[in-house]
């Protein structure tokens, strides 16, 4: 393996983490929204949403990130690879993290909020000062835990062309003839990706918890 | 379009069966693998055998930093340099077993740290111990209370078996991409084969809770 080899690995990283960050900045948020339609059972919504989750959650990624990337034309959206891949991962995490804030909105305390309406706190508020701050330090943990998920099936969007870190290391085998060291070397990566979230939560959760002692 | 393609899909009915079918014998062969290595795995890492135990519980880690399509390519390129000359198929179950293996140690072992431990203490006080300890004592509970993770488990082999349609094993996802190059139904196509992972999904999880209605009723 050549400088080159290393920096077309570098590249590939880099989109790897690029990927996952936007579709966990996309997928997080929406994920929140499909919970709090299925808390606030809107009519007709809940069901839709409860069978949209269900199925994505069902799907392989790989299956995924193919019918997003090869349909999408056929209605004429021509979608770029990355961005199908983007997409792709977006929609699973967006299942994912639906179910983490749906569980951490059943397990929120109804009298809290019995409580901001007696002092005649509008809707808005009482979500974004009440429930919010609650519910996403009792989600942290598993929605970091998704997050790591989500990196390992970014691989899927190589499939569809997109030079990840994953498609790099193949990439490099196939000019070499010696696909192990490549491999490695992107196994060291998602390594240090992956560890680096679970880290990042570690020391998240201990400044919480310092938090509500101090 | 879509009426058009619902068409050509039934005309391929036999290729997306066939697919299914090789998706379920790959699940189920992996599966039944893995829990059994994974089982093994458990039993050493609750051994006395202290360096196994450490060494295991780091292996363990590090494979839960692994993406499965890595780790199946490093089986897939990586066992041939060790003269180890294998299917395309063998490779993914194998790469599968061994992947998923893994994780199940670790929930049993999760399931086992969070059992009283009095029910052993009395299983050692009556003379059980080593295997027999492991076999009557121990295992009966980590299983029945892992029953709902083993279940996750299980969709979890079934999502990344799709994975092995990068080593062109002819699974379900792999006969939906051939009939959509041929024919240009990928809508009806990948949508039939979400449907159908979704199906699988929808099974196991029905297993799953009519096991734990049984273990209720039994208890």
């Amino acid at each position: 393996m050549g400088t080159g080899d290393y920096l077309a690995l570098a590249a590939g990283a880099g989109n790897t983490i690029a990927i996952s960050l936007l579709a966990i900045a996309i997928g997080t948020p929406l994920g929140l929204g499909l919970a709090l339609i299925r808390w606030g059972r809107v009519r007709g919504l809940d069901g839709v949403v409860a069978t949209l989750v269900s199925l994505l959650r069902a799907t392989p990624a790989v299956t995924l990130v193919l019918l997003v990337y090869f349909a999408l034309p056929t209605v004429g959206l021509e979608v770029p690879r990355f961005a199908a891949g983007v997409a792709t991962l977006t929609l699973g995490s967006m299942a994912y993290n639906c179910e983490i804030w749906r569980a951490a909105l059943l397990a929120f305390p109804r009298d809290q909020l019995d409580a901001a309406c007696a002092f005649g706190m509008p809707r808005g508020l009482r979500f974004s000062l009440v429930v919010l701050p609650q519910i996403a330090r009792a989600a942290l943990p598993a929605l970091v835990n998704e997050m790591t998920l989500l990196i390992k099936v970014s691989p899927a969007v190589a499939v569809i062309g997109v030079t990840e870190a994953t498609r790099a290391a193949v990439r490099i085998g196939a000019t070499t003839y010696n696909p192990i060291p490549p491999f490695l070397v992107a196994l060291a990566i998602y390594v240090v990706v992956i560890g680096f979230f679970v880290a990042t939560q570690r020391m998240l959760e201990r400044r919480h918890r310092a938090g509500l002692f101090a | 379009m879509i009426p058009h393609g619902i068409e050509v899909l039934w005309e391929q009915r036999d290729a997306m069966l066939a697919g299914l079918a090789t998706t379920l014998a790959i699940a189920a062969a992996s599966a039944a693998c893995a829990g059994l290595l994974g089982l093994l795995l458990f039993a050493l890492l609750i051994s006395r055998i202290r360096a196994v135990a450490l060494g295991l519980t780091w292996l363990i880690d590090l494979m839960r930093c692994v993406p499965f399509m890595l780790f199946c390519y490093l089986i897939y390129y990586g066992l041939p340099s060790f003269g180890i000359v294998i299917g395309n198929l063998m490779a993914g179950i194998i790469a599968l077993t061994i992947y998923n293996a893994a994780y199940i140690a670790e929930l049993l072992r999760g399931a086992f740290a969070a059992l009283p431990r009095e029910g052993i203490e009395a299983g050692q006080a009556f003379g059980f111990h080593g295997w027999r300890l492991l076999v009557r004592i121990i295992l009966p509970p980590v299983l029945l209370s892992s029953v709902p993770m083993l279940g996750n488990q299980m969709v979890q082999i079934i999502k990344d078996s799709a994975f092995l349609v990068i080593i062109a094993v002819q699974e379900l996802t792999f006969a939906a991409n051939e009939i959509q190059a041929t024919y240009y139904v990928p809508f009806a196509s990948f949508v039939c084969a979400m449907l159908l992972y979704w199906g699988l999904c929808l099974a196991v999880e029905g297993g799953v809770r009519a096991v734990v209605a049984m273990a209720e009723v039994r208890r």
